[in-house]
């Protein structure tokens, strides 16, 4: 079945069957420490940018992308949107949703919290619910997001937030 | 007995601005003036023959405020959206166009907000849509290029930026009002009023819920709805619709997403010697206890393959108080008037 998230497969990467998510599902338990070290790593990076600077950008795209894309996809299951929503919506990647919605759940989640496109897959945007508890960030979630640049898609989140211009 | 407002020169042109409304039609005045507001929903028919919508529509005559026409429900294939509003609009109705984000990227939608504003379409509601998965087409290709929220924003800024997304300016903006759908019934309970109060804050002017037979968890959405302040900037109007028999409620329960029906209901339905006409008392039941419920505007009827069972629904509920909307006899009756007094 043609399923919407392969609109954002992560590249490089063999379609992998269903995403049965235990480490996703691991990373939002641990949101709050994994907030903390993104934040971290987001001060680090902010702060190294006179360095990227000066190493160029874009020489740096495809290397710091693919580590990026190894890092994120092995703990989020990360679709490489280059629009990184993780620290709005608790840790929990909205790109694994099968409508790739950005904004919240739709009004098909099933009673026990699982997708209603995949039975077996809890929705992305409970587990965001969850998330957003952990880390304490649940009025976040209230930030409208605006419709997805597909341009973006696999290139460097991190890039951007050393250079100011990353989303959230 | 009907308010002077609600009625245009001829039944299918836009009605006289009025201000502080951002369409030229008729839901929006029976909203705004406070009345409670019935709409009902018609699924498309399966066919070009425009007589059949007709047909499906004869049940609401003088029933119903507004009717959705739906956009692929249930990601079947059905005749257009649009194409029934536009219908219904030349028959003098006032319809509720449903756009999914399910089948169109953004070019295609905002193309197709002007296209029905500019055929007479003054309500829109924004939908995300099913997935393929629970329709005739399963290997189709999902777009969701937007989502309902992004889609809210994206026809607010038309119309009131006189915009497309791109920034390019529109010359004749699309004068809607403009809802989107919200699910009390579904997880996460508590994220529902604060993503009700996103879509309120894109844009979202009424709101039509998903089907509602737990009327004790709807007043616990609509108390947090209320401390929020969102039935004060929106307009809620509320889904009901009968259950065929037990069976047919099991049956929806289990295939269909986001419905959420309580065990109770469902023994009830068994218990009764007649399951049609206790799902009808039901949802009579239910609409009389949100009629009463703070916050709620309206109702909005989902009968499949049960359309007869509206007007009786309406009237027996007597959620209208005695107010009829617009109808085509009552168009011929005044005119008739007018022609004998002049």
């Amino acid at each position: 079945m043609t399923r919407a998230e392969d609109a954002f497969p992560a590249r490089g990467v063999a379609r992998r069957p269903l995403p049965r998510g235990s480490l996703r599902l691991w990373s939002v338990r641990h949101a709050r420490g994994l907030n903390a070290v993104y934040r971290a790593a987001e001060r680090a990076l902010r702060a190294a940018h006179p360095l990227f600077a000066r190493i160029g950008y874009q020489r740096l795209e495809r290397p710091v992308a693919h580590v990026e894309r190894a890092v994120k996809t092995a703990l989020f299951d990360c679709r490489m949107c280059g629009q990184c929503l993780l620290s709005v919506s608790g840790m929990s990647c909205p790109m694994n949703c099968p409508k790739g919605l950005r904004n919240g759940p739709c009004g098909g989640v099933r009673d026990n919290g699982n997708c209603e496109v995949h039975a077996e897959m809890p929705c992305v945007w409970v587990k965001a619910y969850e998330g957003a508890q952990v880390m304490g960030t649940v009025p976040r979630l209230g930030e409208a997001q605006m419709a997805i640049d597909h341009r973006k898609a696999g290139r460097s989140a991190w890039l951007q937030a050393a250079r100011g211009d990353a989303a959230p | 007995m009907l308010h002077p407002d609600d009625i245009g020169p001829v039944p299918w042109a836009p009605l006289r601005p009025l201000p502080g409304h951002v369409s030229r039609g008729r839901l929006e005045r029976v909203l705004r003036r406070g009345e409670f507001a019935v709409t009902a929903e018609i699924n498309p028919p399966d066919s070009a023959d425009p007589d059949e919508i007709e047909h499906r529509i004869k049940p609401f005559e003088g029933w119903v405020d507004g009717i959705n026409a739906t956009d692929g429900s249930g990601a079947h294939c059905h005749m257009s959206s649009i194409a029934v509003s536009a219908l219904l609009i030349r028959m003098g109705y006032s319809p509720v166009t449903q756009i999914s984000c399910r089948d169109h990227n953004r070019i295609a939608i905002q193309g197709n907000v002007l296209g029905a504003a500019a055929l007479g379409v003054a309500n829109i509601l924004c939908l995300t849509g099913d997935g393929v998965q629970a329709g005739d087409h399963p290997e189709a290709k999902p777009v969701f290029d937007l989502d309902s929220t992004s889609l809210l924003q994206i026809i607010r800024l038309m119309r009131d930026g006189g915009r497309f997304l791109s920034g390019r300016k529109i010359t004749g903006p699309p004068q809607v009002f403009v809802g989107a759908a919200e699910n009390p019934f579904a997880p996460p309970y508590d994220f529902r009023p604060i993503r009700l109060a996103k879509k309120v804050a894109a844009g979202a002017q009424f709101i039509q819920t998903q089907y509602c037979y737990d009327v004790p968890m709807m007043a616990r959405f609509m108390a947090r709805v209320r401390d929020l302040g969102l039935h004060e900037r929106c307009f809620i109007l509320a889904g009901c619709g009968p259950l065929a028999s037990a069976k047919a409620a099991k049956w929806i329960r289990a295939n269909v997403p986001g419905v959420h029906i309580p065990d109770a209901v469902i023994a009830r339905m068994e218990g009764a010697k007649n399951q049609r006409a206790e799902g009808k008392r039901i949802c009579i039941e239910i609409i009389q206890q949100l009629r009463e419920m703070p916050g709620i505007a309206g109702v909005h009827l989902m009968a499949y393959k049960q359309e007869e069972s509206i007007s009786e629904i309406v009237h027996e509920s007597g959620v209208l108080r005695g107010r009829i909307p617009w109808h085509r006899d009552l168009v011929a009756r005044l005119q008739a008037v007018e022609t004998q007094e002049a």
